[in-house]
């Protein structure tokens, strides 16, 4: 393989693995606090609109960021009032979320479809950028790649090393637990929940401004299942959700690198390896009870209210 | 700080008029939403409910079109209903369906004129049993490995979308076609008949009356269906009483599946008449909300099942008559749900002021 090759396959797997990092780095602080939100398809999908329009209309991309991650962090709090505030059944939920998110952003962005945009540019970092093989292979992403890790920085510390992460793992753990011994564990959850929002229209936004800078309805194509499938993948850990992102992002871009590899599969074949994938790791890390009861959250997904 | 005026209280005993008014309120909320958002987009409110939710029932085409969108719609709804109740969640009823399709197709485009009049029936166990099949998979990894259902059963529907895009990009393409990504049109004595005629739903309008019917035998007349309502209102006692959680998964997925496959059959030896690239706008992923909405009971599934309909056949009226996104059917079709779970809330829990002392009758 040719050195060019090499960092044209490197560079495109880092970006297309870096919707699934922000995704699933968020969804795994949601379910470290209890909290199985499985809206995160709809919320990037908001996200990926909300980005694509101010991006298209303003073309200001700081600008685009952030109403991504607002609309999406507001479709969260849609779930955290029903689920934590309401009570409602948290599944049901996060399927709802997801299919009202499809159909608000088809909704919503129907006149968007096939304007162009602006697509995120790389970083100009001066120097760095031009050194021989290192340059082009770690020195010419766009903000938001580096941000992807400086965001899987932030979490693992959060949750290892602080008091609030500490806090947050009990609520996790136990929430009948946490709350006798006065932890706010609604508080707790509804400020997971809307982090976890917030990542997955960051992730949104990726994927309409980098990925691929357009609005198509259901654009974000599964990303935020396989994002919640690399969170058990991971076994709830940071550094895991980081290397299995990667994994799959090596996966879908087989694909656009298959001819200069000389791979003579049709191209839906190789569409359908991420899909496959995501079933062939889950089962490796399901295959043995004891990984996810050591691992999963002990009270994820079941609903806790101080005054029932 | 601010003291929230209102404070949910847990009813003693869940309100059973409830259970049955929140879809109806659900409902009603929705319709207000509509009302809302045609008025923010420059309509007559009213006029355009009635395009949306009235003019498509007007007309005998339209009725029957109301009937052909529901029946896969009920199908899947059906399946998956009796998977929810039991605690078993295949969301991927959109693969069963595209996987009943490609089996069906396959066995009307290639076997039809060796199999002589029992083409269409064979298409259609075909098709069934491609469902059943593709549902066997996050059925066999979730009782053997333990695996989601959730997440497999979700990814198998990509799966199932690409491998038919697959085919007819392939071998299964219409010579004839101008390489347009499609089947050759079936035989038209493969397609099933229709319940009358000028409109275009046909049989599987009675296969699915018919499965309704055995599905509330099921679930209200057999043990079988008593044991997988226990296992999911109480996985604990069921393990207890020794009922196998392995076979209640299994059953749930394939009966879910083989339904979906099913309705994947009906529709291409249906309205389709050949195989296509999408075969369905959405409707696996819709029979999610026609489950809940209609109570996870055959009743109300069907009743849900020809609301979600007409959801469909509004969105296509408005777009036609007021130039408005079609889009507007998803958008109905979520906030319904979400409605419905909240107005679910209030089976469990009633609204309380907060300065009400907190003595019980």
């Amino acid at each position: 393989m040719s050195s060019d090759l090499f960092i044209a396959i490197f560079t495109s797997t880092i970006v297309a693995a870096t919707p699934l990092v922000y995704a699933a780095l968020g969804e795994l602080v949601v379910e470290r606090a209890g909290v199985l939100n499985l809206g995160v398809e709809g919320m990037m999908l908001i996200g990926a609109l909300a980005a694509f329009a101010v991006n298209a209309s303003t073309g200001h991309t700081g600008l685009a960021y952030m109403a991504a991650a607002l609309a999406a962090a507001l479709l969260a709090l849609l779930f955290a009032i029903l689920t934590l505030s309401l009570q409602a059944n948290q599944v049901a939920t996060g399927l709802a979320l997801t299919l009202f998110g499809l159909g608000l952003s088809a909704f919503l962005g129907r006149n968007l479809a096939g304007m162009p945009a602006v697509t995120l540019q790389p970083l100009a970092l001066p120097w760095l950028r031009d050194l021989p093989l290192i340059g082009p292979l770690l020195f010419r992403f766009d903000a938001a790649v580096y941000g992807s890790l400086l965001l899987y920085w932030a979490i693992s510390h959060f949750l290892r090393n602080t008091r609030a992460g500490l806090r947050l793992r009990a609520v996790g753990e136990s929430a009948t637990v946490a709350h006798s011994l006065g932890q706010p564990v609604l508080r707790i959850r509804y400020a997971a929940t809307l982090f976890g929002g917030l990542t997955s229209g960051l992730a949104g936004a990726y994927i309409s401004t980098a990925l691929t800078p357009m609005w198509v309805e259901g654009m974000s194509s599964g990303r935020g299942w396989i994002a919640l499938a690399l969170v058990v993948f991971a076994t709830w850990r940071p550094v895991r959700v980081l290397l299995g992102a990667y994994l799959f992002g090596g996966m879908t871009v087989l694909q656009l690198h298959s001819q200069a590899l000389g791979l003579h599969v049709p191209s839906e074949a190789l569409s359908m390896l991420p899909y496959i994938a995501t079933i062939v790791v889950l089962v490796l890390i399901c295959r043995n009870p004891k990984t996810i009861l050591l691992n999963q959250p002990a009270s994820l997904g079941r609903n806790f209210h101080p005054d029932a | 700080m601010l003291k929230w005026p209102l404070r949910l209280e847990k009813r003693s005993v869940p309100s059973g008029s409830l259970r049955l008014t929140a879809p109806l309120l659900a409902v009603l909320a929705m319709v207000i939403t509509g009302f809302v958002v045609f008025s923010l987009l420059g309509q007559a409110p009213l006029q355009a409910l009635k395009l949306f939710f009235i003019t498509p029932l007007t007309t005998v085409y339209g009725l029957g079109e109301l009937l052909l969108k529901a029946t896969p719609l009920v199908l899947c709804a059906l399946g998956l209903a009796l998977g929810f109740r039991a605690n078993v969640w295949n969301i991927g009823a959109e693969g069963q369906l595209t996987l009943g399709a490609l089996c069906s197709g396959g066995v009307a485009l290639f076997w039809a004129p060796a199999l002589g009049g029992l083409a269409l029936p064979l298409a259609l166990v075909a098709g069934t049993a491609g469902g059943m099949a593709w549902a066997a998979i996050p059925a066999w990894l979730r009782t053997r490995f333990n695996t989601s259902e959730i997440l497999v059963s979700l990814m198998l529907v990509y799966i199932a979308q690409l491998w038919l895009v697959m085919m007819l990009h392939g071998s299964w393409r219409d010579p004839d076609g101008f390489n347009f990504p499609q089947s050759r049109a079936f035989a038209d004595g493969l397609l099933l008949p229709l319940l009358w005629e000028g409109q275009r739903a046909n049989w599987a309008v009675w296969f699915t009356l018919v499965l309704a019917l055995m599905s509330w035998l099921f679930s209200s007349q057999l043990f079988a269906g008593y044991r997988m309502l226990v296992a999911g209102e109480a996985p604990a006692a069921a393990a207890y009483a020794g009922f196998s959680e392995r076979w209640t998964i299994w059953l749930a997925l394939l009966i879910s599946g083989g339904c979906a496959g099913l309705a994947g059959a009906c529709e291409v030896l249906g309205p389709i008449g050949r195989l296509q690239t999408t075969i369905s706008p959405g409707y696996g992923f819709a029979a999610i909300i026609v489950a809940f909405v209609g109570r996870l009971h055959p009743v109300g599934i069907v009743l849900a099942g020809l609301l979600m309909s007409l959801l469909y056949l509004g969105g296509e009226n408005v777009q036609l008559e007021l130039q408005l996104p079609s889009a507007m059917t998803g958008l109905f079709q979520g906030t319904l749900l979400f409605y419905l779970l909240a107005a679910d809330l209030f089976i469990n829990f009633r609204l309380r002021l907060a300065s009400t002392p907190k003595a019980r009758p």
